[in-house]
């Protein structure tokens, strides 16, 4: 239809106005920052002439250090998991604060019904059920703390959707109580010793797997269903989508269930990892899973953004971590690093907005 | 989630059906009696008395605050009225909210375009009533972005609009194009009654033409249309009847032809009131 344009008065369209999808912006940005970290280890006399992405010793089978690749995804996987959730969240214009105590809690309850009852041949020290509890099918734990997550994201959507609390206070309050419930589930004490099923949900690669599976999962989900297209149409503009006939309020809810369902996943899967639940567990997880959002293109005020660009905002905060210890820096200057690109991020997000925002 | 069922009208064969069957029951399809809106002491519609017949295009016009929006506002459900009846399609309403207006087959175009500007043009036009594949698969039911893309083409193509890329995010766009995309999505599904209100006021000359070409082809397929406008050349082209408030009140019901744009403002300033009006004129 494009040529039928001409000659039609206001409705010229100009194809400059047409912009690239800023997932591309986040690759650049990883590309350029792997290149840096590549630059400084041939470069400084300190390093040398170490590789950050290749493999120099001859330790693998590939030309990459794949050790180095394997543990940047590993360490931003669970956080990841968590990050899909708060991506969708973020897109409906909310925030959700409470994903980092409640991995803790799905955590406790869940390792708490995953206990072994015996440890080499003794009984598991760390009981905090009877023998009831004890060797269960892996499914009661993981459903347990499934549940728990639904019901507290339920809790979340149902204040923020139905009585209109800001989503960042309402979120805010359920961070303290889950931190709360941690705590309180085992009276403080960690819990151990789960059994061989619960103990593979996290082990080696897996919390990977389950993280580019869930990506991929939610990708299709927000560009190809009826799901996806309402979350951001109410990002977008939330009386459009009350006049256009959705049920904004059930929408928010569900988005915000699914948010905590995902969190309380990475509980397990971290627990899992771990072989161990304690109440302190995923301490600022809720900040670096916003954190991931915002540098994979989020726009805080919703609408915009997909579950691609939070998966490269996961891998530019991996190798910015990977490469920080690469170059023997302290991790004081990694918190520094990551603080001032998460700024960047959201200043270029504003900035994008002010240059689109033409009529 | 009940998944409902909308026919897209324009481009299906149900759409071209010969105008306006008035056979049977009544042929009025909205009609309000002694409908009144106060704003605390604000009387800003008093005893409305308004009939609209099937197939029939109405204008409202009257001075600024002379009560038009605050009557469609009544129509429409995004207020509730003081008092009165308001009877659509022979059944009387109360609309607790513009849904249940959409709903119950009243489309409106709001001065404040309702759109979500983060979308495409087909996003927006099937917004809440997407065409979906796999509807057991309830909120994550699958969307039929193709057979969308093609009505959307289609419809825009039977009200002639013009707009060059419709995957483009209604954010790129000009005035005139989110207009055109906000009648087109009114315009496309089988409505009972089209409201418009103001649709051409902040449009050049090109695009005006497009919207009123829009507003013909409504009646050419015999819908109803009720049009608020403050553009006299624009109402005598366009409608049946043109039905004049002032000060909260209805002053005048005029037919097209038996008026012309000069009586009409003389209607609008006060100078003249109809005569059924006389005994309740301010």
């Amino acid at each position: 239809m494009a040529d039928t344009s001409h000659g039609t008065g206001g409705l010229s369209f100009d194809k400059s106005k047409k912009t690239w999808p800023s997932e591309l912006n986040i690759l650049l940005a990883l590309v350029i920052i792997i290149v840096l970290f590549e630059i400084i280890g041939q470069v400084a006399p300190y390093m040398r002439g170490q590789s950050f992405l290749f493999d120099t010793k001859d330790r693998f089978d590939s030309i990459f250090n794949e050790a180095r690749l394997k543990i940047i995804i590993l360490q931003v996987a669970i956080i990841g998991i968590i990050a899909l959730g708060v991506t969708q969240v973020i897109i409906t214009a909310g925030i959700d604060l409470s994903s980092g105590p409640l991995v803790a809690a799905t955590a406790m309850i869940a390792m708490s019904l995953a206990q072994t009852e015996l440890v080499n041949g003794f009984p598991n020290p760390k009981a905090v059920f009877g023998t009831w509890a004890m060797d269960l099918p892996l499914v009661i734990p993981v459903a347990a703390g499934l549940l728990f997550g639904a019901i507290i994201g339920a809790i979340n959507g149902m204040f923020i959707a139905l009585f209109r609390i800001p989503p960042f206070i309402a979120t805010l309050g359920m961070f303290l109580i889950c931190r709360g419930i941690a705590l309180w589930w085992s009276g403080g004490n960690p819990i151990s010793f789960p059994t061989a099923s619960y103990a593979f949900i996290g082990s080696g690669m897996m919390p990977v797997v389950w993280f580019v599976l869930l990506a991929i999962i939610f990708q299709f989900i927000m560009s190809f269903t009826v799901y996806g297209k309402h979350t951001y149409a109410i990002g977008s503009n939330e009386e459009a989508a009350r006049m256009s006939g959705i049920n904004v309020k059930r929408h928010k809810i569900l988005v915000y269930t699914i948010a905590s369902t995902l969190a309380a996943f990475a509980g397990v899967v971290l627990s899992s990892k771990a072989v161990t639940a304690q109440a302190g567990m995923g301490e600022f997880y809720e900040l670096f899973a916003i954190a991931m959002a915002v540098i994979g293109g989020i726009s805080l005020a919703g609408g915009r953004g997909s579950i691609i660009g939070t998966v490269l905002g996961a891998m530019v905060i991996g190798v910015i971590r990977s490469g920080f210890t690469y170059i023997k820096l302290d991790g004081s200057y990694q918190l520094i690093a990551m603080g001032a690109i998460i700024i960047a991020a959201v200043v270029l997000d504003q900035w994008r907005q002010k240059n689109t925002a033409s009529r | 989630m009940a998944a409902k069922k909308y026919s897209f009208a324009v481009g299906e064969k149900g759409f071209l059906m010969d105008n306006v069957t008035t056979s049977g029951q009544s042929d009025v399809i909205l009609e309000t009696q002694g409908l009144t809106k106060h704003y605390g002491g604000v009387h800003a519609l008093e005893s409305a008395n308004f009939k609209l017949r099937k197939g029939e295009h109405v204008a409202i016009v009257g001075d600024n605050g002379a009560g038009k929006s605050t009557f469609v506002r009544q129509i429409t459900g995004v207020e509730q009225r003081t008092r009165g009846d308001i009877i659509f399609d022979g059944q009387s309403v109360n609309f607790t909210g513009p849904l249940e207006a959409r709903e119950a087959g009243i489309e409106t175009v709001f001065q404040t375009l309702a759109l979500a500007d983060d979308l495409d043009v087909p996003d927006n036009i099937f917004l809440g009533r997407e065409m979906t594949k796999f509807d057991w698969l309830g909120p994550f039911r699958i969307l039929d972005y193709k057979g969308m893309r093609q009505a959307t083409i289609d419809g825009l193509n039977r009200t002639a609009v013009k707009i060059p890329n419709i995957r483009n995010t209604i954010r790129y766009m000009s005035g005139g194009q989110r207009q055109c995309v906000s009648i087109a999505r009114t315009a496309s599904f089988h409505s009972k009654l089209t409201i418009m209100d103001e649709p051409t006021a902040a449009l050049g000359v090109q695009e005006t033409t497009q919207v009123e070409a829009i507003i013909k082809a409504l009646k050419q397929n015999g819908e109803p249309l009720i049009l608020i406008s403050h553009n006299m050349r624009q109402v005598f082209d366009l409608v049946d009847r043109i039905v004049v408030f002032r000060r909260g009140r209805i002053c005048g019901n005029l037919r097209r032809e038996e008026t012309n744009p000069q009586d009409v403002v003389a209607y609008i300033t006060g100078a003249k009131t109809g005569k059924e009006y006389e005994a309740t004129a301010l």
